[in-house]
């Protein structure tokens, strides 16, 4: 046992730390830090950084141009580029999609799509969410039906992360209807600009624009657009969702949160004194850091696990729902800190020119409460993550 | 004992909810938000019409109501349907200072407050103060026969709308002592007075004051000089009963629409809430509903004892822990669709978060309570 990280571990650190110094640029660390909204420009700006480097795809295998980093060093990584406040890399393409192509995708769409999400010239989108398919993603209705060599796609999909950015979306369709729901669902990789495509915005409780719907009809997909098999989509979707788990626990990003936290309460005040001093404040921010601690444990443990060959069990489950209710509870403590200022609509004071109104920490806290209700909603919801702990566990 | 509404306040009731189940929907609300008042005068002169603000003033004051359980109908309702318009700021706190503290003269903008023709902000808050009633910085120094007033007021609700701001300012002593804070009647447009106005999270808008050698007559004081406190607590106390009414009722609502949604929507081929773990979660909102519903009648039926402040305080923190349960766990047992800026509980939610902002969150009215309570 030791809980230390072992030499070569700290030189890489110190490496990516020293990266970070030198190449990330303060306007977008600034614009991270205070939780101001990244544009594409900005996301994109900070991937070519990356893959300057080699550093863009840390999962991916060396012959396809990534890091092929283990588990402690990606971990490493995220959690010194989230306390550094750089972009999150948006995921969509690097590690939702293209670890299904490495794994399914014929030779053609590997050499031709791979190099493309590294160098930027493609922004993927996931079509997997329906109106009526959320929980239950496997009971999908948007239909792919053959047609010479096209496929004529018809349906909708939902809660489609930055798809007004994204030229191309990977989707889940249904190729057999007549089959169980999981043997009828084929993948497929769209164009967006293809006729027939309408992109609509959902507009988030706190006024943002970063989900969407996407509404098929008689859209016209070249059948060499398919990955691997028919009928075999379920399959590669699992297989997604079970390997980019990594950073499930947001370690990194509850740090960061906790840090800002204690600034934003050390400059408030309560009863004349600063706010981190306030008994019933103080009691809990000193729950949640405790919790944390034993959390950012938890994670070392399993990437450890991970890092020695073994693959992540309900572990990933588990250090789900534990990571958001400790990254909501954190969300919660900003808020409660800055007090009346928590009440201020951000929309004049984080975008635009305005000063801000109040103390400058306190314009974000709002929307990132209300925002990050999402994170044990989206990507399995809690609820979908704590059946299946039971389930394993209990051998369903 | 006795736990049903008298008559009268039945009557309220009923005609309130009517009139906001048939004109205040999701769509008309949300236009409403993002209009560029934040408020509708239509809405607000028809609710003045229905006795909303009369309700909240005694026979001697002016009105029809005015007692704990008249704030409490009056705000449950309001909450219930996510109505923004600034009652709570015009009436309770404006209109219930000048019918505490205001000579003849002053009391005839009372009137017209009533009738629903005048609106007013009570300007207290400052940058720093946070939930502190008595922290006030701002000053107020005579000069003859005249007042200058300077000082910055933050989070003013309803500043740009209102004809004259409430506006407390220190005339002696230190910025949290409570001897020495006085009120004033200030027209909106007096010179100095500037402000710099804004939306809220949770819909209508809000200032941030700053008056610069701000010069009013001697006789725009309400009340007498540096003994402005105990008004304000007065107003303050039924404020809160207004604001655990209005959360109790906007926390009706979202369990309702929880209800609604765990019985229509299907997953796995069955209603979701024929699922243990979400039908169980449901359960547990109910049973905290009823603790929040005894909460404010608790505070409602002991508004005009001497024990108010305590009972407040108690119902306050209940009612803001109760309130962040059911907000939470509402959105979370509907999943994404509850994040979307035009579905009803994603207004109700944040209006039940944001009652935790003023005057005092749950942590603030704990240590009040303990307070009291050791006293």
């Amino acid at each position: 046992m030791d809980l230390n990280y072992t030499e070569e571990e700290i030189a890489f650190r110190d490496e990516v730390r020293a990266f970070l110094d030198e190449k990330l640029p303060k306007e977008l660390s600034d614009k991270v830090a205070a939780r101001d909204h990244l544009g594409k420009e900005d996301m994109e700006r900070w991937h070519a950084i990356l893959n300057e480097k080699g550093w863009l795809a840390p999962n991916w295998p060396k012959k396809f141009g990534g890091a092929e980093w283990n588990a402690v060093q990606k971990h490493i990584f995220e959690e010194e580029t989230a306390r550094a406040n750089a972009p999150r890399i948006v995921p969509f393409g690097l590690s939702m999609l293209a670890p299904v192509l490495q794994a399914f995708g014929s030779k053609e769409q590997q050499d031709y799509y791979l190099p493309r999400i590294l160098n930027g010239e493609d922004w993927w989108c996931q079509g997997y969410s329906e109106p009526g398919a959320g929980s239950d993603l496997a009971s999908l209705k948007t239909r792919a039906v053959r047609d010479g060599d096209h496929y004529i796609v018809n349906g909708q999909k939902t809660w489609t992360t930055l798809g007004q950015y994204a030229n191309k979306i990977f989707c889940l369709v249904r190729t057999d209807p007549d089959v169980k729901q999981q043997e009828g669902i084929s993948f497929l990789l769209i164009d967006m600009d293809t006729p027939g495509i309408e992109v609509r915005p959902i507009i988030l409780l706190d006024g943002v624009h970063e989900v969407n719907e996407v509404f098929f009809d008689d859209v016209k997909v070249p059948v060499e657009n398919l990955v691997g098999e028919e009928n075999k989509g379920w399959t590669y979707a699992k297989y997604l969702l079970t390997h980019e788990r990594t950073n499930i626990a947001g370690v990194g990003y509850s740090q960061a949160g906790l840090e800002s936290v204690k600034r934003i309460a050390r400059a408030e005040r309560a009863n004349g004194k600063p706010l981190i001093e306030n008994p019933q404040f103080a009691a809990r921010l000193a729950n949640v850091e405790i919790d944390l601690m034993a959390m950012s444990t938890s994670n070392m443990r399993i990437i450890s696990k991970a890092a020695a060959g073994q693959a992540p069990g309900v572990e990933s489950s588990m250090l789900k729902v534990k990571g958001t209710i400790i990254r909501q509870e954190i969300n919660d403590l900003a808020r409660r800190a800055v007090g009346p200022y928590a009440m201020p609509f951000p929309s004049e004071t984080v975008e635009g020119d305005n000063d801000p109104i109040g103390p400058d920490y306190a314009a974000p806290v709002s929307a990132a409460y209300f925002n990050n209700r999402k994170l044990s909603i989206f990507g399995g919801s809690n609820e979908i993550q704590r059946g299946i702990i039971a389930k394993v566990k209990m051998g369903g | 004992m006795n736990f049903d509404l008298t008559e009268e306040r039945q009557m309220l009731q009923d005609t309130l909810r009517r009139y906001l189940s048939d004109k205040y929907d999701t769509e008309t609300r949300n236009k409403i938000i993002d209009s560029e008042e934040g408020m509708s005068a239509e809405i607000w002169a028809e609710l003045a019409e229905l006795g909303v603000i009369g309700a909240l003033f005694t026979e001697e004051q002016g009105g029809f109501g005015g007692f704990g359980f008249d704030v409490s109908t009056v705000f449950e309702e309001l909450g219930r349907a996510g109505v923004v318009e600034p009652f709570l700021d015009t009436a309770v706190l404006g209109g219930g200072l000048i019918a505490r503290l205001g000579d003849d003269s002053q009391k005839e903008l009372f009137e017209e407050v009533i009738a629903g023709s005048l609106h007013l902000a009570l300007a207290h808050g400052e940058p720093v103060s946070r939930y502190d009633l008595s922290y006030v910085e701002s000053t107020a120094k005579a000069n003859g026969d005249e007042i200058v007033l300077n000082g910055r007021k933050s989070v003013v609700v309803n500043a740009e709308a209102a004809g004259q701001l409430i506006v407390s300012a220190r005339e002696s002593g230190d910025a949290a002592d409570q001897d020495g804070i006085s009120l004033f009647l200030v027209p909106a447009d007096t010179a100095g007075l500037t402000m710099r106005g804004y939306p809220l999270f949770a819909g209508g808008r809000a200032a941030e004051v700053t008056l610069d050698e701000v010069k009013i007559p001697a006789s725009a004081r309400l009340g007498e000089a540096g003994k402005g406190f105990a008004a304000l607590s007065d107003v303050i106390a039924v404020a809160d009963v207004a604001l655990a009414a209005e959360a109790l009722g906007a926390m009706d609502t979202a369990v309702e629409l929880t209800r609604d949604y765990l019985t229509q929507r299907k997953q796995f081929g069955r209603p979701i809430g024929s699922f243990q773990a979400l039908a169980h979660r449901y359960s547990d909102l109910l049973i905290e509903m009823e603790q929040a519903r005894s909460a404010v009648i608790n505070a409602a039926g002991h508004l005009e004892t001497a024990d108010a402040a305590r009972q407040n305080a108690s119902t306050r923190n209940l009612i803001g822990r109760v309130g962040r349960l059911v907000a939470e766990e509402s959105i979370q047992m509907h999943g994404g669709i509850a994040m979307t800026k035009e579905y009803e509980l994603a207004h109700i939610a944040k209006r039940i978060v944001m009652c935790d902002h003023r005057f005092g969150d749950i942590d603030y009215h704990l240590e009040r309570f303990i307070e009291l309570s050791a006293a």
